[in-house]
């Protein structure tokens, strides 16, 4: 479910998001689990919200691809990692206290 | 595969242990670490934790056949791999042979952001991941507290470490987990010692006057018997050595056989046959006694045997004590070009006491010698207390009887103070003390020695004065005065005494027998004088008595001429008459 509903799983060539489709994200999980679930649901929710139209969400289950927690430093799942725009910005947990999540994408003056 | 060890090793009753590697822990713990459990390894920050996790793995990889795991907290990979090399350890290599992998997890607080329920399976996966590459055996986790640090919300990552160690546990992984001790009445910082519940061993490392000193301490294994001191430990370019003072145990072998002393006399004194082979022999004496001279002996008599000898000099250097010796006509110079003798000199000062004895113990095992000089000991006494000292002579003398060395120790008695009680913590390890002392009398200051205890053997128990000759070492005769022995010039003026009373003595012999001649030739004067008196004397009795039967016969003859001429007819009668008073006189 999770991966299915990412928008764009690759990266080069996305049709839909503008040129200024500047929110890399990528959401670490490990299996599909209520945690991992429930996260997404709650990124999906905020990126609609506040980002609709730019962002990117790309989802990694460290289950199939262990060896992709080694590149993003990844220990807690899930984490979310907010590849662009810079700097490089990690959130973990559920992302269900959205206002922290804001806080973390800082977006909050955005809003 | 390693399911099925693990199977077979469940039921036994006693615990199973993973050997270390590191040399001497395996001794103290009985055999390692709990075999795939986990094992806590707590200090002070800079007290070689992380270096023994790391001689845990490559030991592991290495020696045991076991490949490991390093999950690095704090340290970069490129980091551990520039530290590793300062123990020797090449983890380049052992990557490469996947023998060993490093990962290196990396949070920085800063980027962290909580916003909700989460748990460690990333840590899980990475660690899965990397024990499933190379199929290891043995994981560290250096050091897990680190996570306190970066990741929020404590509650969860406790769950999530205790979590973390059950799993481990489950896969079987024989485990070092390190962590950070910054009070000394707590093992770690976050307490995750309550999760680990086999082993834990404290690693420490104090500084007392300048010099560092580290130690080890088993402080807890469940299931097991362990040594519970402190163990010195040392970390140098060949790992981490634990030095466990009692793994030895007393069961050196004794030999019978006496190895000479180097000087005639002595070893007279020492039941006529020297030391021990392979026993101690404590050399105590104030300075300028002359206990290197005594040692230098030994050390000559060895080498023309053809035994090495390994001299640890910590006071002169090699140069000097060669110098030195050849002013007493001992020459140790060719023995160490022909290699019979080796000199290590270092000042105590150098490293701590625990460096000294592992540098003492490694030159043993390369030289193998059969007698090794240890002068002074006392000089240890600079880096270290009483108690240190005497715990790593100690374990050198066990270590020295097990290779059944012969070991002089040299001792600096302090001047003024009891010659005897003030080595006593370490005398009782010694089997021979020889005791040199200066003797001063009559404004001389003179060497003198003696054997003090020496164990198995008849031995004298004389104090016997000595003078270094240009020739050596020279034991003198013994003279005892009414205040003790006598020496030098008090010695010789007793010689001399003794020589002007024997010759008195002869001369007064020689005037009584002349006496004796002399009465006897009065006496025999005497004799032959009284005897010519006698002779003289009874010559003139006899005489006069010849000359009175003269006389008689001539009264009688007379006397029968007058009857004859009276009466011409009455001769007969005449001459019965004449016959007559001759009968009645």
């Amino acid at each position: 479910m999770p991966t299915t509903k990412t928008r764009a799983p690759a990266r080069p060539g996305q049709p839909k998001p503008r040129k200024q489709a500047a929110w890399k994200l990528r959401l670490y999980v490990a299996g599909q689990t209520p945690k991992s679930t429930r996260a997404f649901d709650n990124l999906k929710v905020l990126c609609e919200k506040h980002l609709k139209g730019r962002y990117l969400i790309e989802v990694i289950d460290l289950l199939e691809h262990p060896h992709l927690a080694r590149g993003d430093q990844i220990v807690a799942i899930p984490t979310l990692v907010i590849k662009l725009p810079p700097p490089v910005r990690k959130i973990i947990g559920d992302l269900s206290n959205a206002d922290r999540v804001l806080v973390g994408l800082a977006l909050q003056q955005v809003v | 595969m390693t399911q099925q060890k693990k199977a077979n090793r469940a039921p036994s009753r006693t615990l199973s242990k993973a050997l270390t590697g590191i040399q001497g822990l395996d001794e103290i713990t009985g055999g390692g670490v709990p075999a795939g459990r986990p094992t806590l390894v707590s200090g002070g920050a800079g007290s070689g934790k992380t270096l023994f996790a790391l001689e845990f793995l490559v030991r592991g990889a290495t020696q045991l056949g076991e490949p490991g795991v390093f999950i690095s907290f704090e340290e970069t990979i490129p980091d551990l791999i520039k530290n590793a090399a300062s123990l020797g350890f090449d983890l380049d290599r052992l990557v490469a042979n996947k023998k060993l992998f490093l990962d290196h997890i990396a949070i920085t607080r800063g980027e962290i952001t909580d916003t909700g329920e989460f748990d460690l399976d990333g840590l899980f996966i990475r660690i899965a991941d990397a024990v499933q590459r190379i199929g290891a055996r043995r994981i560290v986790l250096d050091t897990i507290e680190a996570l306190f640090g970066e990741l929020p919300n404590p509650g969860i990552l406790r769950a999530e470490i205790h979590r973390l160690f059950a799993w481990l546990k489950e896969r079987g992984l024989t485990t070092v987990i390190t962590a950070e001790r910054d009070r000394p009445d707590k093992l770690t910082r976050h307490g995750i010692e309550e999760f680990v519940s086999d082993c834990v061993i404290v690693l420490d490392h104090r500084i007392r006057e300048e010099i560092s000193t580290r130690r080890l301490r088993v402080v807890k294994y469940r299931g097991s018997t362990h040594g519970t001191n402190e163990y010195p430990f040392l970390i140098d370019e060949q790992g981490i050595s634990v030095l466990p003072i009692s793994s030895l145990g007393l069961d050196h072998a004794a030999p019978i056989e006496r190895i000479s002393t180097g000087i005639d006399r002595l070893d007279g004194m020492l039941g006529g046959k020297g030391f021990y082979r392979g026993s101690s022999i404590l050399l105590s004496g104030t300075s300028g006694t002359g206990k290197t001279s005594v040692a230098a002996h030994f050390v000559v008599a060895a080498c023309r045997r053809g035994e090495r000898c390994l001299y640890f000099a910590f006071e002169e250097s090699p140069r000097q004590v060669i110098r030195n010796m050849r002013s007493i006509g001992i020459d140790l110079e060719p023995w160490v070009r022909q290699g019979l003798l080796r000199f290590h000199a270092a000042r105590p000062t150098y490293g701590g006491i625990e460096e000294i004895l592992l540098v003492t113990h490694k030159q043993i095992s390369s030289f193998k010698p059969g007698i090794v000089v240890v002068d002074p000991i006392t000089n240890l006494l600079m880096v270290s207390t009483l108690g240190e000292v005497r715990s790593m002579l100690t374990r050198l003398v066990d270590f020295l009887k097990t290779e059944a060395i012969t070991a002089i120790f040299t001792s600096l008695t302090a001047p003024g103070g009891s010659l005897e009680a003030s080595e006593a913590d370490v005398s009782s390890l010694m089997d021979t003390w020889l005791l040199l002392k200066a003797i001063e009398v009559g404004g001389e200051r003179n060497r003198a020695l003696y054997v003090l205890k020496s164990r198995g053997m008849d031995h004298s128990n004389q104090i016997r004065e000595f003078v270094l000759t240009d020739d050596g070492l020279r034991l003198l005769d013994v003279y005892l005065g009414p205040e003790g022995v006598l020496t030098g010039s008090a010695r010789v003026s007793q010689e001399g005494r003794e020589t002007a009373a024997g010759t008195s003595r002869r001369q007064e012999l020689e005037g009584r027998g002349r006496d004796l001649k002399r009465k006897r030739q009065i006496f025999e004067a005497r004799m032959t004088m009284l005897k010519a008196e006698f002779e003289a004397e009874e010559e003139a009795i006899q005489q006069s008595i010849a000359e009175s039967t003269l006389l008689d016969q001539e009264v009688l003859r007379d006397r029968g001429q007058m009857q004859r001429t009276r009466e011409p007819h009455g001769s007969a009668a005449a001459r019965v008459g004449a016959a007559r008073p001759a009968r009645t006189r």
